[in-house]
């Protein structure tokens, strides 16, 4: 490609990221209001992307040997344990981190 | 403005570590197949999302295929439609806020404005800071690796991307344990208060066994919009029967 081209592929791929953060708000613009539906949609919504997200990230592990699944899955075990103990979202997450970071490293 | 950004500043905390991390990653990335430093900087500055991101280093050194392009951003934007029906009316009356806070409104910033602003605060100033924030260590990050990425400690920091996979299993927790709360003290039916979890968490794995990693998101959210929609009449039923 040149540098042309470059620009271009870059500038669809932004277009068309822009396109899909906005549309929902251009839809339901202006004295639009959404459908009832819709407003109830976006309440219940951030519950279930919540653990899309989850899924989403997870979506690489492999189950062929511990060392595939086992860190990861101790690092979400540890998220959701320390949170349901202390509920202090920095320390949950940071606990997380450090088990999943631990385990890559010690199990081989 | 300063005060705002110290209060704001520990919440992204979680974004600080993956974000750097992962730009850094993504600026070296970039860097190895060639791609000049500004190319990487632009791109995190204008397109700003990651998975997309890096499905892109791949097609910028093949030939130019713009259909190509435009079909893959699709595929892998398609869930930002879902973080946007939801933020419709926090993000309405945000002013000439909105549509910098629309076009920053990555997985981790939704996670992180999705539950609204804490009580007192300013909603639109707070989403405002929190994707700055976000955006400013995504860019920084990127620049990072383009620029000296070989000579950064990475193996040392490997694995600190889970710190994001962890903040959503820590907000779904955190959504979960209020919603349980809200069910004991009789606000909605306990039932009511984990369909949403466990359609969200249930449809997406089975649609990741059903049509693999590159494109179950599609699958997942539509089967998703499906149930929902026969939840909400069912609902509305026993309103109308009430």
């Amino acid at each position: 490609m040149n540098s042309i081209q470059i620009l271009v592929t870059i500038l669809i791929a932004s277009a068309v990221t822009i396109l899909t953060r906005a549309l929902p708000f251009w839809v339901f613009s202006g004295g639009r209001k959404p459908p009832a539906f819709i407003t109830w949609l976006g309440a219940q919504l951030p519950r279930a992307v919540m653990l899309m997200l989850v899924v989403y990230c997870l979506r690489d592990v492999r189950f062929d040997g511990a060392q595939q699944w086992l860190p990861a899955f101790c690092g979400v075990a540890a998220a959701v344990l320390l949170h349901v103990w202390k509920r202090r979202m920095i320390l949950s997450i940071a606990g997380a981190t450090a088990v999943y970071m631990a385990l890559i490293r010690v199990i081989v | 403005m300063l005060s705002l950004i110290r209060r704001v500043f520990p919440r992204t905390m979680p974004v600080l570590a993956g974000y750097i991390f992962l730009g850094i990653a993504y600026g070296a990335a970039m860097n190895a197949r060639g791609l000049a430093p500004g190319w990487s900087a632009l791109i995190s500055v204008i397109v700003y999302g990651g998975s997309l991101q890096f499905a892109l280093i791949d097609c910028l050194t093949r030939s130019f295929a713009p259909l190509t392009i435009a079909a893959l951003a699709l595929l892998i934007q398609a869930r930002h439609l879902f973080y946007s029906l939801s933020m419709l009316d926090s993000y309405q009356g945000t002013g000439w806020r909105k549509p910098y806070l629309i076009f920053s409104l990555t997985d981790e910033t939704y996670s992180l404005v999705c539950n609204g602003a804490p009580a007192g605060e300013d909603a639109g100033r707070w989403f405002t800071a929190v994707s700055l924030l976000d955006q400013s260590y995504w860019v920084a990050g990127t620049i990072l690796g383009a620029l000296m990425g070989s000579l950064l400690p990475t193996e040392a920091l490997r694995g600190i991307d889970f710190s994001m996979t962890a903040l959503f299993t820590v907000i779904a927790t955190d959504q979960t344990m209020d919603a349980v709360q809200k069910a004991r003290q009789g606000e909605w039916p306990l039932r009511e208060a984990l369909f949403a979890p466990l359609l969200g968490g249930l449809m997406t794995l089975t649609s990741l066994l059903i049509a693999g990693q590159e494109s179950f998101l599609l699958l997942a959210m539509a089967g998703m919009l499906l149930l929902f929609y026969a939840r909400w009449r069912t609902l509305k039923g026993k309103e109308a029967a009430a």
